[in-house]
């Protein structure tokens, strides 16, 4: 609670500011819209469903894409982890994949799958998978060897020293690998919205703009910033915190 | 009887500037059945690496290792190994850990549960059976170690160094502890420690080693019975004994290095 009151207070001084911007009338109002006038906007959108509507098909292609990003991920951070002439060929390959930002590939997915959905899950799928195989073949790297000792002097097998050790030893890597990833494909998503055709809440953004409907772009961006900031905070913050604490790695 | 046969084994690594060196040479030696046997020496005397090669966790360069008539080539859950980090898997509860070998060993469910239950009331954690591994002291983590190590009913423990991170009043109780979980089990017991007075008090048998090579310098036998007074004037002289004899070995290894310098 005592956080509370600082933040409280930052977030009224900001509003202070744009309504004293706002007042000084450099723009005209639909190209700077007050606080109250985006209020509304955001109230009125969630009234008539339009942003519960952008909001839900959004999620759709990004858990599609997020998940096949974490499933390619995590095999391709195993193969990599695995076999050194992989991690030779491909390893400094998906270092150059990972700085390249995804949505620069929409032009040729929309060639490739036509202005559809595809075009954008495959942008979302190329933001989401780089971060993950990077840190999947970290965490699996760095499996503490005593680990792996202890369990062969117990008797498991290859199978079983994988999926029962060296995979459960490698989670505080996974987590942290599944939260840049999900930022990652989040990111990939919005700007793929952008330019792609569909109903998400990028699209919504682009619509505000041709219709000179500021107000509406900036609650938007409001509402990508929030669900980025919650998704993160609250989900895989939270989620980090238990594994690192069970892991013992959090004194 | 014997259990365990060490022939004419050699191990050796390859140095970066091919020479290699040569951890273990020579070495011969029988293991009885319930013996407690404790390998002490200097570091880098190849102590650690006999124990590995016992535990089928490295291959020897040359000789043989035999268990009653089976050649050690691979780990087994029949030379389950404790190590000075107690090595638990951090994300399964204490009994969950304690009944990792037993799922591997595909023992039925309810039997495999009370059995674990019957290990950890042994060594007196059944209270925490549901705490996780970051919750426990480093004593007791070693306690659950053992006793996960225990449970699957090994012909021989391996222990590395197994009390080397404890303090002294938490090593003390361990001794004890595992001086009676060794009378109640009857295992075979191989110690490797670096601490004289533990291998005293603890062995029927101590192998001293020198290092470099790696070799058996002396082994001593204790027929002092457990438990054993620390004070017993045999003990204090046999410890003295070993004392000096490392010493020595010591002081040799520094010599040789003198000459390698001076040369």
């Amino acid at each position: 609670m005592k956080k509370l009151l600082p933040k409280t207070i930052f977030i009224l001084l900001i509003l202070a500011i744009w309504q004293f911007l706002f007042q000084l009338n450099i723009w005209p109002d639909f190209l700077f819209p007050s606080p109250q006038m985006v209020m509304i906007t955001l109230i009125e959108g969630f009234k008539d469903g339009t942003f519960t509507f952008a909001i839900t098909a959004s999620f759709k292609r990004l858990l599609i894409g997020y998940s096949i990003s974490l499933l390619f991920g995590l095999m391709l951070g195993v193969l990599i982890a695995s076999f050194q002439l992989i991690e030779d060929t491909i390893g400094p390959f998906i270092l150059a994949l990972q700085s390249v930002p995804s949505v620069v590939w929409l032009p040729l997915a929309l060639l490739w799958f036509s202005m559809g959905e595809k075009a954008i899950i495959f942008v979302v799928v190329l933001g989401g998978t780089w971060n993950m195989v990077i840190n999947a073949s970290t965490g699996i790297k760095n499996v503490q060897p005593v680990l792996i000792k202890a369990a062969k002097t117990m008797g498991v097998n290859k199978i079983q020293l994988f999926w029962k050790v060296i995979l459960p030893a490698a989670v505080p890597h996974l987590i942290t690998g599944m939260r840049l990833s999900w930022a990652f494909s989040w990111r990939a998503l919005m700007a793929g919205e952008l330019i792609g055709s569909g109903d998400g809440l990028g699209q919504i953004l682009m619509w505000g703009r041709d219709m000179g409907n500021m107000s509406l772009v900036i609650t938007v961006i409001l509402l990508i910033g929030s669900i980025g900031y919650l998704t993160d905070n609250y989900l895989f913050k939270k989620a980090e915190t238990v594994v690192l604490n069970r892991w013992g790695l959090n004194n | 009887m014997n259990l365990l046969n060490i022939k004419d084994l050699n191990k050796n690594f390859k140095q970066e500037n091919e020479n290699k060196l040569e951890v273990l040479k020579g070495i011969n030696l029988k293991i009885k059945e319930k013996e407690f046997i404790s390998f002490i020496g200097p570091s880098g005397c190849g102590k650690s690496t006999l124990l590995n090669i016992l535990a089928g966790l490295i291959p020897a360069s040359s000789g043989q290792v035999m268990l009653k008539n089976k050649l050690i080539q691979n780990p087994g859950n029949d030379r389950v190994m404790v190590f000075q980090e107690a090595a638990l898997f951090p994300w399964l509860t204490v009994i969950e850990n304690v009944l990792f070998g037993l799922k591997i060993k595909k023992i039925d469910k309810k039997k495999a549960y009370q059995k674990a239950l019957d290990q950890l009331e042994a060594v007196q954690l059944k209270n925490f059976k549901d705490s996780y591994p970051h919750q426990l002291s480093g004593g007791m983590k070693q306690r659950v170690a053992i006793a996960r190590a225990l449970v699957i009913d090994p012909e021989i423990l391996l222990m590395d160094e197994p009390f080397g991170a404890l303090d002294e009043q938490t090593r003390l109780m361990l001794h004890r502890q595992l001086i009676k979980l060794w009378q109640d089990t009857e295992k075979t017991i191989v110690f490797v420690t670096h601490n004289i007075r533990e291998a005293v008090k603890l062995s029927d048998r101590i192998i001293v080693f020198g290092s470099n090579p790696g070799r058996i310098v002396e082994e001593f036998k204790i027929d002092i019975p457990q438990p054993r007074d620390r004070e017993n004037p045999t003990l204090i002289r046999l410890e003295n004994k070993i004392l000096k004899l490392l010493e020595k070995e010591i002081k040799k290894q520094g010599e040789k290095k003198y000459e390698k310098i001076a040369t």
